[in-house]
Parts: C-alpha cells; sequence; structure tokens
C-alpha cells in the first residue's frame, strides 16, 4: 500500500537552531495520527513542512507516493498542496467572504470549479460540520468554534487525500472545545487520513491509530494510544502525562 | 478705504469671478490627473516592492525614498526650470502633473503597504495551503482588504496633495491661485486673495470631514 505521507530524514534548522532532527514517519490512508509533546518540540513545524508553509534543509517528504515540490517550483506546489487540507490553530478565516464563499473560493481559483457547482460543495461541506444554517454569515458574525468548523469544511471542499490540524482547538473557549473535535473524530470515522498536533489527550485516546511523542525536534516514541497512556516507553513521554493528566 | 472695500469688496470678486472660476476648473483637472495617476503608480509600485523581484524592490524603495524625501516646490522647479536645458520642455501643467504624482504615488505606495503588512499573515498562508495561485491570493485577499485599511490615510494624503496643487502657480499654471494673484494685480484690491481662498476651503472642508467620517467607521467593527 502506498503510504498517504511519507517523511524520511528531515532535518530542519531556523539559523543555529536545530529545529527538526531525523524526522522518519510514516502515515497509512485512512490512519489518524496524533503528534504531542511539550511547546517548542517541533510539532506544529513537523505539519508544516508537510505542505511546505516551512521549508527544510534535509530529507524527503511523499504525499501518496509522489515527492513534494520544493519551494520554487511554485505550480506543481500549488498542485500538491490542493491534495493536502490544513487547518490551524487561529482558523485563518477570510473575514470579507461568508462561510460559503471561504470555501468556494479556493475550488474556483485553483480548479477552476464554475461559481454554481462550488457553491454546492461548498453547502454540502458546510452542512457535513453542521453549519448549513450559517452559510451566509461572514466570521465574525460566528464563534470560534464555527469558525473552526468552517475551517474545516474549507479545507475539505478540496477533497484533500490528507488532513493537517495544527492546535485545531488551541484557541478556542473550553465549551467550543467539544464541537470541533467532534467534526474531526466523524471525519477520522469516514476513513479521513489525518495528522493532528493536538493537546486534547481524551481525543487522542479516542480516535488515534498512533500517538507520535515529539520532544526537542525528535520523534521519541511512536505507540498506539492504549499503550501510550497506560505504559509510555520513554521517561520523557511519562514526565508528559505526568504534567497533564 | 474700510476694511470691507479692501478685503471683501463683493463688486471686485463678482467682477473677477469668471477669471477665479477658470483657474479653479485648472486645479481640479490637475488635481484629478494627480489623484489618478499618483494613486495607480502608487499601489503598482507599493506591489513592485512587496511581491517583484529583487531588482524591481530595489528600484520601488529608491523611488519612495526620493520622492518622500524631496520636497514637492523643489522638485516642481527641477521639473519646469531645469529640464529644459536637457531639450525636454514642459507645460506648466504637465510639470506639475509630474512633480505631484511622483510625490504622491510614493506616499500611496507606503499607505498601501502599511494596509498590506497589517493582514493576518495566516490568512495568505491559509490561501496557500489551499493551493490558490499567488495573483489570486494577492488580488481577492490581500488587496481587497489593504485597501479597506489604507482608505482613510490614503484620503488623508489625498487632501493634502489637492493642497499643494496651489504650488503650480510658481510654474505659471493659470491655477486657482495664480488666477487670484492676477486678479489682485489687474483690481490692485485683495479681494480676490479672499475669494480663492474661501473656495479652496469650500472644496477642501468637507473632504476634511470625509476623513474624519472614515476615520471613525474603519474603527467600528
Amino acid at each position: 500500500m502506498t503510504p498517504a505521507v511519507h517523511i524520511a530524514g528531515l532535518q530542519k534548522w531556523y539559523g543555529g537552531f536545530h529545529a527538526l532532527k531525523d524526522i522518519t514517519l510514516t502515515v497509512d490512508p485512512g490512519e489518524t495520527v496524533v503528534i504531542c509533546g511539550p511547546s517548542g518540540s517541533g510539532k506544529s513545524t513537523l505539519i508544516r513542512c508537510i505542505n511546505r508553509l516551512e521549508d527544510f534543509q534535509q530529507g524527503r517528504i511523499q504525499i501518496g507516493g509522489a515527492p513534494l515540490p520544493g519551494p520554487r517550483e511554485g505550480r506543481a506546489l500549488a498542485a500538491m498542496r490542493q491534495r493536502v487540507g490544513m487547518v490551524f490553530q487561529s482558523f485563518n478565516l477570510f473575514p470579507h467572504f461568508t462561510a460559503t464563499e471561504n470555501c468556494s473560493w479556493a475550488l474556483r481559483r485553483a480548479r477552476g470549479v464554475p461559481e454554481a457547482e462550488a457553491r454546492d460543495t461548498a453547502l454540502r461541506l458546510l452542512d457535513r460540520v453542521h453549519l448549513r444554517d450559517h452559510a451566509d454569515k461572514r466570521p465574525a458574525q460566528l464563534s470560534g468554534g464555527q469558525q473552526q468548523r468552517v475551517a474545516i469544511a474549507r479545507a475539505l471542499c478540496m477533497n484533500p487525500e490528507v488532513m493537517l490540524f495544527d492546535e485545531p482547538t488551541s484557541a478556542l473557549d473550553p465549551e467550543m472545545v467539544k464541537e470541533v473535535l467532534d467534526v474531526m473524530a466523524e471525519l477520522a470515522e469516514a476513513g479521513m487520513t489525518m495528522i493532528c498536533v493536538t493537546h486534547e489527550m481524551g481525543f487522542a485516546r479516542r480516535v488515534a491509530d498512533r500517538v507520535v511523542f515529539m520532544d526537542q525536534g525528535r520523534i521519541i516514541e511512536t505507540n498506539p494510544p492504549e499503550r501510550f497512556f497506560s505504559a509510555p516507553s520513554s521517561a520523557r513521554a511519562q514526565a508528559f502525562l505526568a504534567q497533564i493528566l | 478705504m474700510t476694511f470691507i472695500e479692501t478685503f471683501l469688496n463683493l463688486e471686485v470678486m463678482a467682477r473677477v469671478l469668471p477669471m477665479l472660476l477658470r483657474g479653479f476648473v485648472n486645479t481640479l483637472l490637475l488635481a484629478a490627473a494627480v489623484l489618478t495617476i499618483g494613486a495607480v503608480a502608487g499601489v503598482a509600485i507599493c506591489l513592485a516592492r512587496l511581491y517583484g523581484p529583487k531588482w524591481a524592490r530595489v528600484l520601488a524603495i529608491a523611488w519612495i525614498d526620493l520622492f518622500r524625501a524631496i520636497p514637492i516646490l523643489v522638485l516642481l522647479i527641477l521639473i519646469y526650470y531645469a529640464l529644459p536645458f536637457a531639450g525636454i520642455r514642459l507645460s506648466g501643467y504637465w510639470s506639475a502633473v509630474i512633480a505631484l504624482s511622483c510625490v504622491f504615488s510614493a506616499f500611496t505606495a507606503e499607505v498601501f503597504r502599511a494596509g498590506i503588512e497589517a493582514i493576518p499573515k495566516g490568512q495568505i498562508e491559509a490561501a496557500q495551503a489551499l493551493g490558490v495561485p499567488g495573483r489570486s491570493i494577492i488580488a481577492e485577499i490581500i488587496l481587497p482588504q489593504a485597501f479597506r485599511i489604507a482608505i482613510p490615510s490614503h484620503t488623508s494624503n489625498s487632501v493634502a496633495i489637492a493642497k499643494d496643487t496651489s504650488l503650480a502657480s510658481v510654474v505659471a499654471m493659470p491655477d486657482l491661485l495664480k488666477q487670484a494673484t492676477d486678479a489682485q494685480a489687474l483690481t490692485a484690491n485683495p479681494s480676490p486673495l479672499i475669494a480663492a481662498a474661501l473656495i479652496y476651503l469650500a472644496v477642501l472642508l468637507p473632504a476634511v470631514r470625509l476623513v474624519h467620517w472614515l476615520e471613525r467607521r474603519m474603527k467600528a467593527p
């Protein structure tokens, strides 16, 4: 089986700071992988390398068996990014567009889908994140949880092979975390390939197929959640879990 | 002579009014040309500065710095009195259009740059992550929001450059101020100058109010 995402020997430096150290990770189609670890451990940097929002100096990344184009291969990179959805901590919706326009815009501009068809797709995906009734609202008229669900629908509109979640609930008020995690769990249930950077350990336990623990730019351990939470292999993961649970 | 007869002589004002109105029309034509050319060039220079290749950025920065630094009057006099020695002879109107547009484009470029830089980087990353081509990101995500942010400052700069059109009177362009000084010499009475000042105020006071209104509106969510 061709892996959905394959990362091999990834190295990244910010100037003299070694941010990612020899990262190797394979994610199979349909798998949900949660990446956790203390802040500054390189989780977000790693996930942002997968669609080259961050560049890296060494190593290879393949998406569905094809190499990730370089930062100068603008057209090829844009085409590859259409295959990888991303959800950000701060939602990053376009404030001057309605929820529907946020979702349909990339279909029209990146794929040349006609407006009516793009709108239909947008409404279908907004329905999937339970926001059909809010389709004509602007982001400022929506709660944080609703905004993040629009952002998920926006990414899903491109029908991606993989979804990347970069701390999707960290900017939310506690009462809104659940609605976003529920949508993510539904997605995982439906067979989406997902890589999630999150501090939500309940979600990791319930939904993840594997938990990747990172510290200081390195993958320290990779284990199924039941193993990771009951008997982590590394002392650093034990210390991390003792702190947050 | 009384104060009224000297400064607010309605008979003199009525006599020179057609002359002043011709000047006012010239001032409007000059302002319209400068506001249009300067704004379009300013946005283009701003885009060159932010997204252009290296040489375009260097040129744009040099242009912006040069025309923000040079006094408009000095530039105007150089174009009108110095360029003829290089064989380039321009009318007062075109000298003023060029001088004021160059300066206005530099200020416009800076105002729009500030607008563009105020847009959260995350929105651009989100658009890139969706695989949308860069020109669509600039045209539909960045510019519409940047324009909104820049409009109060841009309007304020527009009022300032509209006032500076009066500098064109020193290169013999028959704008409102030049016509007023000519009329004053003709009638040996300063009332035309007062009339010209009132015409400037009649147009520019509402413009200044508009700037206030735009600034307030922008603060509202």
